[in-house]
């Protein structure tokens, strides 16, 4: 029975053995209940976390509307600035053409090296530094209209400074110009992650630089650049706490702390503003979770279904 | 010049100071087939691939049906094409690569419809009934709605024979279309391409499979170093080889055959 040629009599069957123990993990979790006790028993005793008061001050309207227009509302444009302007500064970048490689590669060495907080900064005081509005014109045109003698510009469009630069629309601009720099490098390394020879059979069937690109590198890329993005969204999110440099004063962060200076309850407030930020950014990986799925279609292992000849019809689609 | 589908005079390529085509001669008439046979390293695959313009050439000229490839001639000098004009001389050209690249994001069917669809602007309806056509030409009628990545790499190769074809074009490259396959796939390739040209379409294949040479060629080319060592008919330069490179070849490829019988190991170059 124990030696490898007695088989005659009976054939080894299936396996019953003992698994390996793991001692050291069940001391682990007694320490950390212990340590889960004492921090659950802080919390609800130490008078300073007054949870009655961070529950109403999370839901005061004012709170409410600074996550809102604020928080989430910002990060949803800046992010979309972020990921369009992303994507075609890798694509430019990415060119063959060097005048549009060496613009993409300014644009992202200057976004990525400011901080976004001094950038905010920066905005808010650009109403100073174009006082009589941002023109669009010839440069040097009222110098070269005096020198002809003829009075008036030749500028086609204005905007006032202090309109773009400042709340809502100039938090999206300046955190959606700063992302773009960084989704640039998540996309630049998403496009040259797809396979060489993906560029080469779309190319050999007649498609341009254009259309290969957008059909066949990007959707691929996708997958490469899906789950750094969601990181880059959870970023925005808690980043949209900066927007203070503005100032944009409808944001999450700024109405909870204004609260805390009104009332002096400073800690509360804080634990008000950790909870929000612990429920949005719980969504937002939730959301990831599902999408980054989406985008692995037709990559790894899985079970074939067009083996089912019941639903033939019906391309894959991730396993809820 | 006319009566050639192909026509290539004097090409020759670098990859830096590495020359690997050094004055490659080839004539194709339309409905031919030609086998470009060699060791590897030959430049066989280089020169299909400048054919098609996925590497450049840097002297010669090749034409294809009658049209300068990569080049237009203005008032006696050559302008590089722009990147629409080479894609619209890539249309009328189909390739098989080694490695199939099948659009992975893509079902069976979306593969063969894409360029159809989106190069030559045809209605989506239609494209899909004649690409179902075309996948049950090469056996795989019934998985228009597979992934690539749920096919054998035998099944990958004839839809990328279909997806090919789907765009109507005037002459096929084969880039080693079997040599990434499992020894027991390489058949329904071979047989879908036998298919193919029996139908009359203009062949180009860069193979290691002498058999399919023997069988389905009008004319091989045995390549070697960059250059064409000897080229005619199959049945001359496959049985009775004039050159010592090509008898070398040969009879390394042949011994190699045999040796596959036993171990599975099919036609490859050392």
């Amino acid at each position: 029975m124990t030696s490898p040629t007695d088989t005659e009599g009976e054939r080894p069957g299936r396996i019953d053995a003992v698994p390996v123990r793991h001692p050291g993990r069940w001391v682990a979790v007694a320490v950390i209940t212990v340590l889960v006790a004492m921090f659950v028993h802080m919390l609800v005793t130490n008078p300073v976390f007054n949870w009655p008061f961070v529950v109403e001050s999370m839901f005061q309207p004012s709170v409410l509307r600074g996550l809102v227009f604020g928080t989430l509302w910002v990060t949803v444009l800046a992010m979309v600035i972020g990921v369009g302007m992303g994507v075609i500064l890798a694509v430019m970048r990415l060119s063959p053409n060097p005048v549009l490689s060496v613009v993409a590669f300014a644009f992202i060495w200057f976004f990525r090296t400011i901080p976004r907080l001094v950038l905010l900064t920066i905005m808010g005081t650009l109403g100073l530094v174009f006082r009589e509005g941002l023109d669009l014109g010839v440069p040097f045109d009222q110098q070269i209209l005096d020198l002809v003698g003829i009075d008036g510009d030749m500028r086609f469009l204005s905007f006032d400074a202090n309109a773009i630069f400042i709340g809502v629309t100039g938090g999206a601009i300046g955190l959606g110009l700063s992302e773009a720099a960084y989704m640039a490098e998540i996309a630049r390394a998403g496009i040259t992650s797809v396979d060489t020879g993906q560029r080469e059979a779309a190319e050999a069937l007649g498609m341009d630089r254009r259309t290969t690109m957008r059909r066949i590198v990007l959707p691929q890329a996708m997958r490469v650049i899906v789950p750094p993005t969601g990181n880059e969204l959870i970023s925005m999110v808690k980043d949209t706490s900066l927007l203070i440099g503005l100032p944009l004063s409808t944001e999450l962060f700024f109405q909870l702390n204004a609260i805390g200076a009104r009332t002096f309850q400073v800690f509360p407030v804080l634990v008000a503003a950790t909870l929000w930020y612990l429920i949005v950014g719980s969504i937002l990986m939730v959301g990831q979770h599902f999408l980054e799925k989406r985008f692995n279609r037709g990559y790894g292992a899985r079970a074939t279904p067009t083996a089912d000849p019941l639903q033939p019809n019906e391309p894959v689609e991730a396993t809820p | 010049m006319t009566s050639h589908l192909v026509q290539a005079v004097n090409v020759t390529k670098s990859f830096g100071n590495n020359e690997v085509l050094k004055g490659i001669d080839l004539s194709v008439r339309a409905g031919q087939v030609v086998c470009l046979l060699g060791p590897s390293g030959s430049g066989k695959t280089t020169f299909l691939r400048c054919i098609n313009q996925l590497e450049s050439i840097d002297g010669g000229r090749i034409w294809v049906d009658g049209e300068l490839i990569g080049y237009a001639e203005r008032g006696g000098r050559l302008h590089r094409l722009k990147d629409k004009e080479i894609a619209a001389q890539r249309r009328e050209i189909g390739m098989v690569f080694q490695r199939f690249n099948l659009f992975p994001h893509m079902t069976v069917l979306e593969n063969v419809c894409e360029a159809p669809c989106t190069v030559q602007g045809r209605r989506r309806k239609e494209v899909e009934a004649e690409a179902q056509t075309l996948l049950e030409r090469v056996g795989l009628g019934d998985k228009p709605h597979a992934y690539p990545n749920e096919l054998s790499g035998g099944q990958q190769q004839r839809v990328a024979i279909a997806r090919a074809l789907a765009m109507h074009p005037k002459l096929m490259l084969f880039d080693e279309p079997t040599s990434a396959l499992d020894p027991e796939l390489v058949g329904d390739v071979l047989a879908a391409m036998r298919d193919l040209a029996s139908s009359g379409m203009t062949m180009i294949v860069v193979t290691h499979e002498m058999s399919f040479a023997r069988e389905v060629a009008d004319h091989v080319v045995f390549m070697d170093a960059g250059v064409v060592v000897e080229e005619g008919r199959p049945s001359e330069v496959l049985v009775n080889p004039q050159h010592r490179r090509t008898q070398d070849f040969l009879r390394r490829v042949t011994s190699e055959d045999d040796r596959g019988d036993d171990e599975g190991v099919r036609g490859s170059t050392p």
